[in-house]
């Protein structure tokens, strides 16, 4: 843990940094008359000396990290004879990893190949010279840039102005994370799928009606290119959804009518915090359910009205996934409901409206918009959700409309294809990504007009 | 008013203030009961939580005439209104006693339906609150939750008559199927009136009608109010002691939760019997 | 009257009855929602606290040792053969046990764990060679799950997992009280294992919490940063609304595309190391970031402007204020969120499968780099094994997950209710 203890010790340098630049700024005060010669407060003095010393050094350390493998990889790449340096990129990568393994001290059995024995030495070599040259490089930089950040110190250098523009650049950085994620995601599940549509047409993929990866797992088998027919899975994941939802919205928005227009104040302030312990609850613990409690009960029920029902079945899984989904859609429906002005309410029932007409033909109609963004977000969660589905839905994709069934789902392939040995340029491989992208842009649809849609209803009623 | 404390005071000294009753005096006088009173109120006192909002009020309503109900902010005569049709009653911290009537039943009997009693009784808000559905639906909602039509053309017809008597038919009867939210302040709360008369109700409440509209939205409605006393038994709050004299025809005067004067309308605005009703209508309160 | 208005209240008075009964219908459905949601969560606590209470107790057999000096090394001590010894302790405990399949069936009482347990009692004090003991040691978990009643002693003996004769042996040493259930330590101290008495959550509750203090490191400062900027510096223009947009849409992205994210740039792109807690608080930092940025900027905006105007109009800058006098303020509502941020991250594993926590790992992880897998994935992989004991297991590691999550969001409430204000 060598760069964690570098880390702290480029903190310790900053602090040291800090309290250097304060003293000067007090001494340069107490020089030029008072301290309030100064442009700003001591402090700021020190926090820029600190920030002078810190940054330019972290910058370093985290340029450093993330290249030094690649780095090393390729030093000790071009020491291997041209046999091993000409083989394809998925061997050369196994021997990458025996050459770190070896070099982590982790033989596995008798190593076998002389050369390879030597990269690894010469790995180690390579990774304790750069951890040497790293940790000098980063004492020497700290140390000079806060001498230079010290001499700077002047009553007219507006330290304040400096400090706040590095914090507000900070700010600004933090703040883009969420654009980054965003763009991460794409070309991280894009570039994959993209090269899954190189071995599998983009039309047979979304029109086939066959899923079958697990055919594909040698490259070598004579017309082993699988079926990836993604039909069935959408289905399947549409059922499950679909299920979901029925539990889920008649419950969660029956509750929340209840909560908003019925229930007097004390029942609210328990019942809708323990209907909201539903959501906090993990959804490994719901699939667990799902699967041993929930799916062999409906299987035993079946059997004793004579239905055969698959152990896995479809609606086992919509059942509690739609469970989990209830606290969801009823905390949106409240917030919609309680936002449709009394007056509402006030011009229906001065009419002679009993509550049921009311929240029916005037509540309802008025909030749809609202509740209608809810469902969606919900549909999107439903359509994400893995737990549940992969503990309690089915591998096999069967292109049924029985919930009896079982199904599988988008999710529950990720899954299934990434888990475990994983070659990375198979199509079985590839295929979670193009899956991954196409969750991911059918859940960011989703998503956007949800939120748009709620975000106008707010408006209309601000 | 406190700015205005030395004009006032001036005032004070210019009227004869021995032939008023004095501002301590909480007695309602005047002409509060009627002859063949559509609506009676006795000893009401209305509560929210411990507070008392309104205190001992009795009042007769009568038939075919505009009731004014005037009085500074927070005097207690929105909640006297809302009491008529039982509104309060989706208030939980708000109690009332007292009697009040409508063709001698008391609506506080627990064999009063709520239901009816608001089907009898209509109310108009202070601000236009049509649903947000279209002119049609928000004229139909009444009939349609009563059960009133047996057919289509029935309620056809029942949102045709209730938009002629609110005045609005002219302006939308090309557009029945947008919706109410669109309309102009003034044609929302006509539509409102409109919605109300749908039912066939017996009682018109209005609740400052027109404290959301502009003065020519207001002449309009206040015309309807004078059309539909015709037909209907109405009353109005209001803060505008000018448009209480020109719908009304009787006038009462509430002040922090008393009714302190009920009179013959002209009568009052010219001639008020108490100091407080004086103080009010000559501008010292607002 | 007239005849009109007399017809509309009969006609109103006529339709009563049917519509109080559709509003007490309406009103009986919103009550039987909510009832049924609370039943379920009933359904779901009581099952799973019936299933997994038993889980905290655990049979142990008291096995009489003798260590035979002949059998032990002294230079090699772990290389002994303990587990014979287990093996000769049964054997003298029944000594009219013959043949094979019987024999095998005895040695099913115990544990394999027995055999390390007495090679780490010889390692700890070497004197005890030569000596006899009374060893308490694991009972095997069908003998486990028959002495806590989930194997039902009237089935058939070709049904059940525990025979006829063991039943005769278990009785006798219960008779001996050399049979006895106690507190189970191990399950709160042991790492995983493929015997489910020997099972225990410390590994993957390690796991978890280097997971979980890698992701508020770097989370809150960065959720806060963010909102900071957002909330009281950014001007409203195109690039903060793509920044919301962005930030609003990731808080419903699905998990497992987090998991992705981390197998795609941080295990392949940077080479950070598989299976490890550092790049779980990653993908988990990235996961929970919109939360903590969206409950921060509500605790930001619940700050009253007036407090800006006052510090702004003595003098300070704009960062002063914020620093001095915004944040101390807005405190409060931002752990809160993160707080329920930390909790949806304890109990996430959907994207842990993807860079790999969800490997079989005995060893309790000793820092961030260390293969480990997390407490919901242990659930998950437990709930996959077949043995019965590991569904008891699954249970009470589930009741441990609940209660950290409900001490966390219990914290997160009382942090709200005892910070709150109303401006």
């Amino acid at each position: 843990m060598s760069s964690s203890l570098l880390l702290v010790f480029l903190l310790v340098l900053s602090a040291i940094a800090f309290h250097l630049g304060r003293r000067k700024a007090l001494a340069v005060g107490r020089a030029s008359g008072s301290p309030r010669s100064l442009h700003s407060r001591p402090v700021y003095y020190g926090a820029l000396t600190a920030l002078w010393c810190g940054l330019p050094a972290i910058v370093l350390f985290v340029l450093w990290q993330t290249l030094e493998s690649t780095v090393i990889v390729r030093l000790t790449l071009s020491t291997l004879p041209d046999e091993i340096r000409s083989l394809p990129d998925a061997s050369l990568g196994l021997v990458v990893n025996d050459i770190k393994n070896l070099a982590a001290g982790n033989s596995f059995g008798g190593i076998k190949d002389p050369a390879i024995e030597a990269a690894a030495n010469y790995y180690r070599h390579l990774q304790d010279i750069g951890s040497l040259i790293q940790s000098g490089a980063l004492t020497v930089i700290g140390l000079v840039a806060m001498v230079l950040g010290l001499s700077r110190i002047s009553p007219k250098l507006r330290a304040r102005n400096q400090v706040e523009t590095v914090v507000r650049v900070v700010l600004i950085t933090c703040s883009t994370i969420a654009i980054f994620t965003t763009i991460g995601i794409i070309l991280s599940v894009l570039f994959e799928a993209i090269r899954f549509f190189q071995h599998v047409p983009l039309t047979d993929f979304l029109f086939g009606l066959k899923w079958s990866p697990q055919t594909a797992i040698r490259s070598d088998q004579v017309g082993s290119s699988g079926a990836f027919g993604a039909v069935p899975v959408f289905t399947g994941t549409l059922m499950i959804s679909a299920l979901a939802m029925m539990v889920a919205v008649p419950i969660g928005l029956m509750s929340a009518i209840y909560l908003a227009e019925y229930a007097g104040k004390k029942v609210r302030a328990v019942g809708k915090p323990l209907i909201e312990i539903l959501a906090g609850i993990p959804t490994v613990v719901y699939g667990f359910f799902a699967a041993l409690v929930v799916a062999p009960f409906i299987r035993d029920l079946g059997a004793r009205f004579g239905i055969s029902v698959s152990s896995e079945s479809a609606l086992a899984a919509g059942l509690i996934m739609g469970i989990m989904i209830i606290p969801f859609i009823m905390s949106i429906s409240d917030d919609v409901i309680n936002a449709v002005p009394q007056a509402m309410r006030d011009g229906s029932y001065a009419l002679g409206a009993t509550k049921s007409e009311t929240v029916r033909l005037v509540l309802l109609p008025a909030a749809l918009p609202g509740i209608v963004g809810g469902i969606l977000l919900a549909v999107s969660r439903a359509i994400g959700e893995t737990m549940i589905v992969v503990m309690a839905a089915g591998l096999s994709a069967n292109l049924t409309a029985n919930p009896l069934q079982a199904v599988t789902t988008v999710t529950v392939q990720i899954v299934t294809l990434l888990v475990g040995d994983q070659e990375f340029d198979s199509p079985k491989t590839l295929a979670a990504f193009a899956l991954g992208l196409l969750l991911f842009l059918v859940t960011l649809m989703l998503n956007v007009t949800a939120l748009y849609i709620v975000r106008k209803y707010r408006e209309q009623y601000e | 008013m406190g700015l205005y404390r030395p004009f006032a005071e001036l005032q004070n000294m210019t009227t004869s203030e021995s032939q008023l009753i004095s501002r301590d005096d909480r007695q309602t006088v005047g002409e509060q009961f009627v002859e063949d009173a559509r609506m009676t109120c006795r000893d009401v006192n209305v509560f929210y939580g411990e507070k008392q909002a309104v205190q001992n009020v009795s009042i007769d309503i009568g038939r075919h005439e505009v009731l004014a109900m005037i009085g500074p902010s927070g005097c207690g005569k929105s909640t006297f209104l809302r009491c008529l049709n039982r509104m309060n009653d989706t208030i939980d911290i708000c109690r009332v006693t007292g009697e009040i009537t409508l063709d001698g039943n008391n609506i506080y009997d627990k064999n009063i339906d709520i239901v009816s009693l608001r089907a009898l009784i209509g109310m108009v808000f202070q601000k236009p609150n049509p649903f947000p559905k279209s002119i049609y639906d928000n004229i139909a909602y009444g009939p349609t939750i009563h059960g009133l039509t047996d057919s289509n053309s029935e309620l056809d017809a029942i949102v045709e008559s209730s938009l002629v008597k609110a005045g609005l038919w002219d302006e939308v009867k090309d557009r029945l199927d947008q919706p109410g939210t669109g309309l102009s302040g003034g044609q929302q709360q006509r539509l409102c009136i409109a919605r109300a008369i749908a039912v066939e109700p017996e009682v018109i409440l209005m609740d400052e009608p027109c404290s959301a509209l502009d003065p020519i939205a207001t002449a309009k409605v206040e015309e309807l109010i004078a059309e539909l006393r015709r037909q209907y038994t109405i009353v109005i709050v209001t803060h505008n002691m000018q448009q209480a004299a020109r719908v009304s025809q009787r006038t009462a005067y509430f002040h922090l939760g008393d009714l302190i004067e009920v009179g013959y309308t002209d009568k009052l605005f010219t001639t008020p019997r108490h100091q407080l009703t004086e103080d009010y209508i000559t501008g010292r309160f607002g | 009257m007239s005849q009109k208005q007399k017809t509309t209240i009969e006609k109103v008075n006529k339709g009563l009855a049917r519509r109080y009964r559709a509003e007490k219908r309406f009103k009986f459905m919103g009550l039987s929602a909510i009832v049924l949601s609370l039943t379920f969560l009933g359904i779901l606590f009581a099952s799973i606290t019936y299933n997994g209470y038993t889980a905290f107790e655990q049979s142990w057999v008291q096995l009489h040792v003798f260590f035979d000096p002949e059998l032990f090394d002294a230079k090699n001590l772990l290389r002994a053969d303990y587990d014979g010894l287990v093996k000769k302790s049964l054997r003298e405990t029944f000594p009219d046990v013959k043949g094979r399949s019987q024999k095998r069936k005895l040695y099913g009482l115990v544990s394999s764990g027995a055999a390390y347990q007495l090679q780490d009692m010889v390692v700890a004090d070497s004197g005890i060679i030569g000596t006899s003991q009374k060893v308490w040691v694991p009972a095997s978990d069908d003998i486990d799950m028959l002495m806590k009643g989930h194997i039902d002693r009237t089935t058939p003996e070709s049904d059940r997992l525990v025979k006829d004769v063991q039943l005769g042996w278990i009785d006798q040493l219960i008779k001996e009280d050399r049979l006895q259930m106690r507190f189970n330590r191990s399950f709160f101290t042991a790492g995983d294992s493929r015997e489910p008495e020997l099972a225990g959550i410390r590994g993957a509750t390690t796991g978890s919490f280097y997971m979980l203090l890698i992701t508020l490191l770097l989370s809150f400062p960065i959720g806060v940063a963010a909102a900071v900027y957002l909330e009281e510096f950014a001007k409203k223009n195109r690039w903060t609304d793509l920044i919301e947009v962005n930030i609003n849409n990731l808080a419903a992205v699905p998990s497992i595309v987090f998991g992705l994210l981390g197998l795609a740039v941080f295990l392949n792109f940077f080479g950070l190391p598989r299976s490890s807690p550092l790049v779980g608080g990653l993908v988990m930092t990235l996961m929970t970031l919109p939360t903590i940025i969206i409950a921060s900027r509500i605790a930001l905006q619940s700050v009253p402007p007036s407090i800006r105007e006052a510090a702004l109009g003595v003098g300070a800058s704009k960062m002063q204020t914020v620093i001095h006098h915004v944040l101390p303020l807005a405190f409060p509502g931002m752990l809160t969120g993160t707080i329920i941020g930390m909790a949806r991250a304890l109990g996430e594993s959907a994207p842990l499968l993807m860079i790999g926590m969800v490997a079989f790992i005995v060893d309790i992880p000793g820092g961030v780099t260390d293969p480990a897998t997390a407490l919901p994935v242990q659930i998950y992989l437990w709930a996959d094994s077949p043995e019965r004991a590991f569904m008891e297991r699954t249970s009470a590691a589930i009741m441990v997950l609940l209660a950290f999550l409900i001490l966390m969001n219990g914290t997160a409430v009382l942090l709200r209710n005892r910070f709150e204000r109303r401006w």
